[in-house]
């Protein structure tokens, strides 16, 4: 992933959002970039950002995928919820940690097929698709558990929650390699463009050839895959299961990441280190917030209006007032915008038979 | 009916219509009389759709008069234009599918009685409504039960009741197999006896033919001619709606060079056929060999394209390549037995709109090697750019999004997509249309040049001239059906129109008396 000027360009109101947080966390908190070694540990309120994020960040890596295919995933916290099931009642029953690993990234595999299916080959339009999971997977985790919230007491497990390599906190480490194998599985393969093809246009690309229900399928497992992984970090932190609360509305900080980092909800163009930088964004408000002993109340407003803020230094309407050309070559970018993204209407229109 | 003096049913006077600078109705007439059926002809373009959205008040009319009974009428929205007696049935029905047949009839107007829905009365009449038409179907159940035909008729139905005096039907056969279509020519004709005046779109001439007193005639949003259809032949009518005087017909630009009609052919279809889009036909294909499929919009020209690269499968018949009988399950099977395919719709079907130039020509090549196998970022670009120089695509780099590349490029770079995969058979639906003069003949050259590389083409045309230019052979299509194969001496605008023009043997439409 090379970052041409042209793309840092793009990606400016993001980045600029997230050191203009940073910055204010800072103001109100001098101590926010202060970072210590405690226990063979870091601490430091910016390494809670990261470590907090974590589970969102995850859920944004696959979201991000699915939303480039023009789809989305809502049943990602649900899928959190059923792998932390899985994996706190499959400890207490006594299970070895590398096989409760596999049962819940299996579960979590499982769930991404049965999304991808219903989208690819039964052609059901995908926020319908996986709302069906949303619901019925916060059931299926509580039928796990049994309605109880399931503790444990398992070292191994909890060392995924709040243990560290080499000082990184391990969900920070997770985090960090499914991006590394997520980016080197879309960009070093032929995947990242059959996907983005697929999310512009599908029916072009089928006739182009591209295996179309195969890159769904693909990027739904892949989704429920990283919604896994979230779903045990959270479960190791708390060492115990709550099949109620676990992932509960994390579907949605996850596709505000992915909107946020640049990624449009029409299908296309993606990129996987900006929804990252969404995630942080996010979490870093929420960090920020708390330290800066702001009512809770004000949290969600606070949110809002800075998510208001990048969003429309994103949109294409209010970039006519502050032309920035995104390469050189292209001459006329804001126009082609807004013409590439409505040009059924137009189209229509103008088409007497 | 009869006075000849009293003013027609419906009189449309120079209507004009305007899109975007796009002048899609220019001053055009149309006449509707009582207990008449009319049909509204014309190609692609036409300004067929743009009249009839216009007459029912889906656009505003830039300038005209449109005079119901002698009263100047002005309607501005569909339920307007229902209440000014004038009632439409499109193809695609418009009814809710979900609901009932009584309740598909009576929407809206449901009789009442103590403030409740009287659904007894409604079945009752439902019923007696339906009995007009000859249909006897249990008008409780869901609509979506019954056959497109018996919904359009219902259809019909409901806009007749809504005491329309203009019915309007836009190709209500489309979608109709020719039993169906004989049982809504019996309720059309029924209609006429009560007076109502019909406005029959339809892509059909034997339909015209069969159930139609006039002909109106537009073309490029001008009026043709209008005419009575006992006094119009079938010859004349292909020449009004093409627009060419017959005489001036082009002449076959270049003789394809000597071709070895021995061979082996590359592509065989043996009554391949699709019901309810073209009916079994046979053709051979040679390499080298340029095959154009003629006919006039909605006659199977596209339909047939579409069999052969496995996008619709066909129900019938075989399809063997080098010999081989083959499966075409989908364009993948196609792509891999090194078929390509460039579709009519380039937006919807073609390009990848944000993808760029570079990505949309190794798009094909690509999907054919594999997700797993990347073509490296340095092949891509010494590809794009060779077909760039190759067919001279206008682009200031290969990293431009294909969107903002005008029509010709964009058709070129599709091209390009497809001869990246090196195919022995390439498929080429209208492709030039929409395209400016230069890129035009550049593509017609490029086809030539192909089929003299060895590839075996079969492009489908509306461009006569075109087809003629370049084909070794044409396939003349009509109302579904493959019903002439021209070669030799025989490929020539005259006798591709006079094939068109043709009657059928037996009249599709007038199956049932």
């Amino acid at each position: 992933m090379t970052l041409s000027s042209s793309a840092l360009r793009r990606n400016l109101p993001q980045c600029g959002a997230l050191i203009a947080v940073l910055l204010a966390n800072w103001l109100l908190f001098p101590d926010f970039f202060s970072i210590r070694v405690q226990d063979g540990r870091l601490f430091g309120s910016l390494i809670d950002v990261m470590n907090r994020g974590a589970p969102v960040a995850l859920l944004a890596i696959g979201m991000t995928m699915v939303i480039a295919t023009r789809g989305v995933d809502l049943s990602v916290g649900a899928v959190m919820a059923i792998s932390g099931a899985i994996a706190a009642t499959m400890t207490q029953a006594g299970w070895s940690l590398p096989l409760v690993l596999l049962a819940a990234l299996g579960a979590g595999l499982l769930c991404g097929l049965w999304n991808g299916v219903l989208v690819a080959v039964l052609r059901i339009q995908p926020i319908i698709a996986t709302l069906i999971l949303m619901v019925a997977g916060r059931g299926i985790a509580q039928l796990i558990t049994e309605g109880q919230i399931v503790t444990f007491v398992s070292p191994g497990l909890a060392a995924i929650g709040s243990g560290a390599v080499l000082t990184v906190p391990t969900p920070v480490v997770l985090t960090a390699a499914t991006l590394a194998v997520t980016a080197l599985l879309v960009r070093a393969t032929a995947l990242g463009l059959m996907i983005e093809s697929v999310g512009v246009n599908r029916l072009s690309s089928a006739y182009a050839g591209v295996n179309t229900p195969v890159i769904l399928i693909a990027v739904y497992v892949w989704c429920g895959l990283c919604a896994a992984v979230a779903g045990l970090i959270v479960t190791a932190d708390i060492r115990g299961a709550d099949a109620n609360n676990a992932g509960l509305w994390l579907e949605l900080d996850a596709i505000l990441a992915v909107v946020v980092g640049g990624t449009s909800l029409l299908g296309g163009r993606f990129g996987l280190l900006m929804s990252i930088v969404g995630a942080a964004i996010i979490q870093a408000m929420n960090t920020g917030i708390l330290l800066s002993g702001f009512k809770p109340e004000f949290n969600l407003i606070v949110k809002a209006a800075v998510l208001m803020v990048v969003l429309l230094a994103q949109s294409p309407a209010l970039s006519l007032l502050l032309p920035r050309p995104r390469s050189p070559a292209n001459a006329r970018p804001i126009a082609a915008k807004v013409t590439g993204k409505a040009p059924g209407k137009a189209h229509k229109e103008g088409s007497a038979p | 009916m009869t006075n000849p003096h009293a003013p027609p049913l419906l009189a449309i006077r120079g209507l004009s219509k305007a899109f975007l600078g796009v002048q899609a109705l220019d001053g055009v007439d149309f006449t509707l009389r009582h207990g008449e059926i009319h049909a509204l002809l014309g190609e692609n373009g036409a300004g067929k759709s743009t009249l009839i959205k216009t007459l029912t008040g889906v656009y505003q009319r830039d300038g005209g008069t449109i005079a119901l009974n002698g009263a100047e009428i002005a309607p501005r929205s569909v339920e307007d234009a229902q209440r000014l007696n004038i009632g439409t049935v499109y193809q695609e029905v418009n009814l809710l599918p979900n609901l009932s047949v009584a309740e598909n009839l009576f929407l809206g107007r449901q009789p009442m009685r103590f403030g409740l829905v009287d659904r007894a009365a409604m079945r009752r009449r439902a019923r007696a409504i339906l009995d007009g038409y000859g249909l006897s179907i249990d008008v409780a159940a869901p609509l979506q039960r019954f056959s497109v035909a018996t919904q359009q008729i219902v259809a019909i139905a409901r806009a007749v009741d809504m005491s329309a005096k203009v019915l309007i039907l836009d190709e209500p056969t489309a979608s109709l197999d020719a039993q169906e279509v004989a049982v809504l020519f019996d309720v059309m004709r029924g209609l006429k006896a009560r007076g109502i005046g019909i406005v029959f779109v339809t892509h059909f001439l034997d339909q015209v033919y069969a159930v139609c007193d006039r002909i109106t005639v537009l073309r490029n949003g001008r009026l043709v001619g209008e005419r009575r259809t006992a006094e119009l032949p079938r010859l004349d009518l292909v020449a009004m709606m093409l627009g060419r005087e017959l005489e001036a017909a082009a002449h076959r630009l270049a003789q394809p060079t000597q071709f070895d009609d021995s061979a082996p052919p590359l592509l065989r279809f043996q009554g391949v056929g699709k019901a309810r889009s073209v009916a079994p036909f046979d053709l051979d294909i040679r390499p080298g060999e340029v095959v154009g499929l003629a006919g006039l919009l909605g006659s199977g020209r596209t339909e047939t394209a579409r069999l052969a690269f496995g996008v619709d499968r066909a129900d019938s018949g075989t399809i063997t390549v080098d010999g081989a009988p083959v499966a075409l399950r989908g364009p993948r099977e196609a792509i891999r037995l090194g078929f390509g395919y460039c579709p009519e719709d380039r937006k919807k079907e073609g390009i990848v709109g944000e993808l760029s130039v570079r990505e949309n020509i190794i798009l094909a090549l690509q999907a054919r090697q594999g997700w797993l196998n990347p073509i490296p970022r340095r092949r891509q670009e010494e590809i794009a750019d060779r077909f760039i120089r190759l067919l001279d695509i206008r682009t200031p780099d290969a990293e431009r999004p294909i969107q903002l590349l005008s029509g010709g490029n964009q058709q070129k770079a599709l091209l390009a997509r497809w001869l990246a995969t090196e195919p022995r058979f390439l498929i080429l639906d209208e492709p030039t249309r929409g395209i400016d003069v230069g890129a035009h003949a550049e593509i017609i050259r490029l086809i030539e040049r192909l089929c003299a590389d060895g590839m075996a083409l079969l492009v489908v045309s509306s461009e006569l001239e075109e087809i003629v230019a370049y084909s070794r052979r044409v396939v003349v299509l009509r109302d579904r059906h493959h019903v002439a194969a021209l070669s030799g001496e025989d490929v020539c605008v005259e006798r591709i129109v006079a094939a068109i023009a043709s009657e059928s043997s037996p009249p599709v439409a007038e199956a049932r008396p």
